[in-house]
């Protein structure tokens, strides 16, 4: 098991999803109980099925310096970047620390396919139409490049690409940089924007719900695929401040199926107790948990019985994908804003969709939301091809 | 001034057209064999049944993983694990563009599975019953040095090996053409934070700004080296084989360089 790490500040953080742009209309939304999915009218033809779309993308062209990177992806990340005086906080870090002192480590399912789709559906006699013609964009790092470039930062820039896990990996990979003195301070989160290829794909496979999703309930049929993006500046903790903590992470495979969990959980229970040995907590000192919770069939039945088993009624857990969809790679930021913003506003969000709670869930499940101080959280994110991660938060001033 | 991180080089795996793994390779650069043709790469760490079904990317990737952990001695399934990749399986990409933009209700369930960039992590940690930390990266054209800036970061910070592997395939279709990959090549090391009697160490450092990469003199390495984007690693695989103390510098990122002092015990 890994040793207890310092805890590292999260200076700044921010989302937009379907509930709206900013932390505002994300606390908003958890506090009514008011979630964002909507009838699928995305692509040429539609799939009957339900979406967590992002208003007004589309109208939110990137500035003229930046128009080499325009697609939908960085659109929605930029429309991002630009809440919550989030873009001014990057400026700042990168003033305090220097552009090569500041790592981008974003993580991403599909990055900017959406751009390579369009361009297949409109070759110029077979090969990219020129207005596409943008080698930055058909490539799953054009996000972090566009991030990147749009800071002017020259740290170390990694995406990460675990499917569903990628946006929660990045806590992590941060976390090593500083600890080791690489660098001062890093961007972490990600975007994952709708597109035919998850659409069409998780279709497919047969994990797309027609009705908007159910995470947790006996008679749930499937995800709702949304989009999101979503950031934070993690750098190490110096002064007292109001900053919340990251203060563990934990990583593990399942080693069993490339599109199905481990039926016992195993690779999730392993990031689990690495996340906890890095926390240095155990099981009771968790106020919270925001669940993946994707409304899989499967997924829900083993992270179901993985919190029953594993914490006391006292620990209050949720999926948040009922208000959201489920955002692939962006599920880890979003998710991590979500639980900051429980902490912060001293509110569980309820586990809206679930109508008739699936038996195999224990006393932890919040089905409805709930007044409460909390203190220390986890998120957990679990991808395909066993791909597992859990990040564990503490309110300001947590003594490690 | 010391290093900001230094490994233990305990394997290496390579696949290259015309070098089927590290040993052909060294026998190349070392000056007593020529390139031949080679077919498949052969990623025995997976079932048969997977390996035939198995796309190129990760074939590829678990090919050269294999290898490294083979010679490594260590057990696969205690190893955390890097897959970088610029690009991920091109072949599967252009087929899903392609098909969703004709027919999209018919895009095949098992091409999409194993589109994801963590594909051939997700096959890796299955064949090998490996249940560390597994990540699938991407780094643009400066993936190899991405990668290895991050498997290198978790060696250290975490006090444990970790199997690396940068792994592209060739681009294909209007893709192909965006990607300018055009030929298939991977690499991968296990690093370690202790020597443990391993002969060769890698003393890393990022520095500020890309310095562009120097013809190496020798057509066929060149022309790998142009061919691919993991195939950048191709000087620091060079000087592995030589093993030779080497002074050279890699990009991580664009503005990042890593300058890696490659170390040989005497």
């Amino acid at each position: 098991m890994p040793h207890p790490m310092p805890p590292l500040a999260i200076r700044a953080y921010t989302a937009t999803s379907a509930l709206g742009c900013g932390l505002r209309a994300h606390a908003d939304a958890l506090a009514a109980s008011r979630g964002g999915l909507s009838p699928n009218n995305f692509s040429v033809a539609p799939l009957d099925c339900w979406i967590g779309r992002v208003a007004g993308v589309e109208e939110e062209p990137l500035p003229a310096g930046l128009s080499d990177w325009d697609c939908r992806n960085n659109r929605l990340a930029w429309l991002a970047l630009r809440q919550d005086g989030f873009t001014d906080a990057v400026h700042a870090t990168r003033e305090r620390y220097g552009s090569g002192r500041v790592a981008v480590l974003l993580g991403t399912s599909t990055a900017s396919i959406g751009a390579t789709e369009e361009g297949y559906r409109r070759l110029d006699h077979g090969r990219m139409p020129a207005d596409l013609h943008r080698p930055v964009l058909h490539t799953p790092h054009s996000l972090a490049g566009f991030v990147a470039a749009a800071f002017e930062l020259e740290g170390p820039c990694l995406t990460v690409a675990t499917a569903c896990s990628s946006s929660a990996k990045v806590f992590a990979n941060a976390e090593r940089m500083i600890r080791l003195g690489l660098v001062d301070a890093a961007i972490v989160g990600g975007t994952d924007s709708l597109c035919d290829s998850v659409l069409f794909g998780f279709n497919s496979l047969e994990l797309v719900s027609p009705d908007p999703c159910r995470p947790f309930d006996a008679r749930r049929n499937g995800i709702s695929i949304g989009e999101a993006a979503g950031f934070a500046i993690l750098e190490r903790v110096t002064e007292p401040n109001d900053a919340p903590l990251l203060i563990g992470y934990g990583e593990a495979s399942d080693a069993h199926h490339m599109s199905t969990p481990h039926p016992e959980g195993l690779g999730a229970e392993l990031a689990l107790r690495d996340a906890l040995a890095r926390a240095g907590i155990a099981p009771g000192d968790v106020d919270y948990i925001n669940l993946h919770g994707t409304a899989s069939q499967k997924n829900d039945e083993v992270e179901a019985a993985l919190i029953a088993r594993t914490f006391p009624t006292h620990t209050r857990a949720s999926s948040t994908k009922g208000f959201t969809g489920h955002t692939l790679g962006a599920a880890g930021i979003l998710e991590t804003v979500l639980t900051l913003l429980a902490m912060r506003d001293g509110r569980v969000p309820g586990n809206l969709g679930a109508n008739e709670p699936d038996p195999l869930c224990g006393p932890q499940m919040a089905w409805q939301p709930e007044t409460r101080d909390i203190r220390i959280a986890l998120s957990n994110s679990f991808g395909f091809g066993g791909n597992n991660a859990c990040l564990a938060f503490a309110h300001a001033g947590h003594a490690a | 001034m010391s290093a900001a991180l230094s490994v233990w080089v305990k394997g290496f795996g390579l696949w290259a057209p015309g070098a089927a793994d590290w040993h052909a390779f060294r026998d190349i650069v070392t000056g007593g064999a020529t390139p031949t043709a080679t077919e498949r790469p052969m990623a025995d760490a997976l079932p048969p049944n997977e390996r035939r079904r198995a796309p190129e990317s990760v074939l590829l990737a678990v090919a050269v993983a294999g290898q490294a952990v083979h010679m490594s001695g260590l057990d696969a399934a205690t190893l955390p694990c890097v897959f970088a990749s610029a690009h991920g399986d091109q072949v599967i990409t252009d087929y899903m563009c392609d098909t969703l933009a004709r027919a999209p209700t018919e895009l095949s369930p098992t091409r999409f599975h194993n589109s994801v960039h963590n594909a051939p992590a997700g096959y890796w940690t299955i064949a090998t019953h490996c249940h560390a930390s597994s990540s699938a990266i991407s780094g643009g054209e400066d993936v190899f040095g991405a990668g290895l800036l991050e498997a290198a970061t978790l060696a250290v910070a975490d006090d444990r090996d970790v199997l690396l592997a940068s792994y592209d395939i060739a681009g294909t279709g209007p893709l192909g053409d965006m990607t300018s990959t055009t030929g298939p090549f991977a690499a991968a090391l296990v690093l370690s934070p202790r020597a443990d009697g391993a002969a060769i160490r890698l003393d890393i450092t990022p520095e500020p700004g890309n310095s562009g990469s120097e013809a190496m003199g020798d057509p066929w390495l060149d022309g790998v080296a142009a061919s691919n984007p993991s195939a950048r690693s191709i000087p620091l695989m060079r000087a592995l084989a030589l093993a030779r103390p080497t002074a050279l510098r890699l990009p991580a990122a664009h503005g990042l360089d890593l300058h890696i002092d490659v170390e040989v015990a005497a």
